[in-house]
């Protein structure tokens, strides 16, 4: 691990001074802000990141689970993993995100790592996490050997000739669901940005994963108004039956009256380079009644654009059957 | 050939006691000059266990560490972790290192009254915070419930995830887990046994629970 000089900055516009100065908020950041430590802590030791300095947050006032006026709920960014899957509005209205929450990680790891450092998580691809190979979401330009090499978990929607990394969160594919915002607070102010936009597709610049510029630090997370009715379902499909990274998973949201589908909301995990919202399957799903027929349709329509590898093209049809099963099972 | 030897009672020392004090005393050499060598493996320097005279670290900063009840003054590199800080700097050597990297749960301690890695974790996050490790637990000779259980039941074959599986079975007792196996078994999952004593250690987490 590199050196570097941990501060503990007093409040959020310190932070945000503070982290103003690295280069880059994305990869090879020589700033960093540090939540729970699980992904950052364990990269520095890889020395996949290096930073200079590191900003705790942990002591900021951003840990509080509060109604909106609209009543939504407003997330702070430091609040816990498990504070948040445990909490009883969440589990209540939005129990898609709860579900995902606790089906990720370890009970350790959920008590220790952050909302806003979930939104962070980085890749499990191993030519990543690995310093000896090249990667372009590492070290830019330097090639993507797992195009020809070991991509049985990587994804296969949103991917590029120059990355093909999964994002491993499924609290992200929740949120993606649901329709959270994310707030952010930076040198210029502060913004909210729709979930959907948080996250980038690899393009020719895997190494930009998010739009966070230098100083911006994520505040909170805000889950729209519940949708009063809606059946919510996490399935997850991986390797063991627990402590472990996505092949597939779907998370739905679905609103059914008088055995029609008048609201659907469905994401993909595992597959994606990016939490993977799909507005076709939604679109396939919505006015059409809650059947098996219905069901296939909109899995054929979320995975129509994959793209498999030489060793992931199990996960196309993996990733159909999971999506079908969870709208069956959300609709049952 | 005979097998008296092996029919009478052992003596029950500790693996850390028999290290120390058998034979040639190659073994209590090496042990001795061991934990002060690696004291600090982030600067490659070593720590002493507490404030004042000792070797210099370079760019050490202190930090005061409630651990199992009791305030440690250390100086300490940035870089250490919580894991190394307990063993290595405070030489409370029952939390374990395993993979060192968040996936075997070996290194499980309780901050603030929570199970958390201590191996993803910095020390300097960590002031202010109430440690406890399985040393803050039980002893031999009061042992808590959850360590008595696991003897009880054989809840372990090597021994050496046995401290992370413990630490996380006591913080288990206070967190929402239904009444079944597969429920533990599935909170349980961030500690892996490589023995695989699994089912003895779900035995004698749920005959905690049932007593308690």
């Amino acid at each position: 691990m590199h050196t570097f000089e941990f501060i503990r900055p007093a409040d959020p516009a310190a932070a945000i001074t503070a982290a103003a100065q690295s280069k880059t908020a994305q990869q090879g950041a020589d700033v960093r802000f540090m939540g729970g430590g699980t992904t950052l802590i364990d990269l520095m030791k890889l020395n996949v990141e290096t930073p200079a300095r590191i900003l705790d947050i942990n002591r900021l006032p951003l840990d509080k689970i509060e109604d909106t006026p609209d009543h939504g709920v407003r997330i702070g960014a430091t609040v816990r993993n498990s504070d948040l899957a445990y909490h009883p509005r969440v589990q209540r209205d939005y129990s898609v995100l709860s579900q995902a929450i606790l089906q990720g990680a370890s009970a350790q790891i959920r008590n220790m790592a952050t909302v806003g450092g979930n939104l962070l998580q980085r890749t499990r691809c191993v030519y990543f996490r690995d310093t000896a190979m090249p990667c372009n979401k590492r070290e830019p330009g330097t090639g993507c050997p797992a195009i020809t090499g070991h991509n049985r978990t990587l994804a296969i929607l949103g991917t590029s000739e120059h990355c093909i990394a999964t994002n491993p969160s499924d609290m992200c594919i929740a949120l993606a669901a649901l329709e959270a915002t994310v707030q952010i607070q930076g040198t210029k102010g502060t913004r909210t940005i729709a979930f959907s936009d948080f996250h980038l597709l690899p393009g020719s610049t895997p190494h930009r994963e998010t739009v966070l510029e230098p100083g911006d630090l994520i505040t909170h997370i805000t889950l729209p108004p519940p949708t009063s009715g809606s059946k919510h379902l996490y399935l997850k499909l991986r390797d063991r039956a627990s402590y472990e990274f996505a092949l597939a998973s779907a998370a739905v949201v679905l609103t059914i009256s008088s055995g029609k589908i008048s609201r659907a909301r469905i994401a993909l995990g595992g597959v994606g380079t990016k939490p993977w919202r799909s507005l076709e399957a939604e679109a396939a799903l919505t006015g059409k009644p809650a059947n098996d027929t219905t069901f296939r349709q909109a899995a054929e329509a979320a995975l129509r654009s994959a793209k498999p590898q030489s060793e992931n093209g199990f996960k196309i049809e993996l990733a159909k059957r999971c999506l079908t099963h969870a709208l069956r099972t959300a609709a049952a | 050939m005979s097998d008296d030897d092996t029919q009478s009672s052992p003596p029950d020392p500790t693996r850390r006691k028999f290290l120390l004090t058998t034979g040639s005393g190659v073994a209590a050499s090496m042990v001795a000059a061991y934990i002060p060598a690696i004291a600090n493996t982030a600067s490659g320097e070593s720590a002493s266990a507490s404030a004042g005279p000792g070797p210099h670290i370079e760019g050490a900063v202190p930090i005061t560490l409630r651990i199992n009840g009791k305030d440690h003054e250390l100086r300490i590199d940035p870089r250490t972790t919580l894991l190394d800080c307990i063993r290595e700097t405070v030489a409370l050597t029952g939390t374990k290192k395993g993979c060192d990297h968040g996936q075997c749960g070996a290194c499980t301690v309780h901050v603030n009254g929570k199970r958390v890695l201590s191996c993803l974790n910095l020390a300097l996050m960590n002031d202010g915070n109430e440690i406890t490790t399985i040393e803050g637990l039980g002893t031999p000779e009061a042992m808590h419930p959850m360590q008595a259980a696991f003897v009880a039941c054989d809840g372990y074959q090597c021994g050496y995830c046995t401290s992370g599986q413990i630490m996380s079975a006591v913080a288990l007792l206070k967190e929402p887990c239904g009444p079944d196996d597969a429920a533990v078994k599935e909170l349980m999952s961030g500690n892996i046994c490589r023995c695989g004593a699994y089912a003895n250690i779900v035995a004698a987490i749920q005959q905690v629970r049932k007593g308690a």
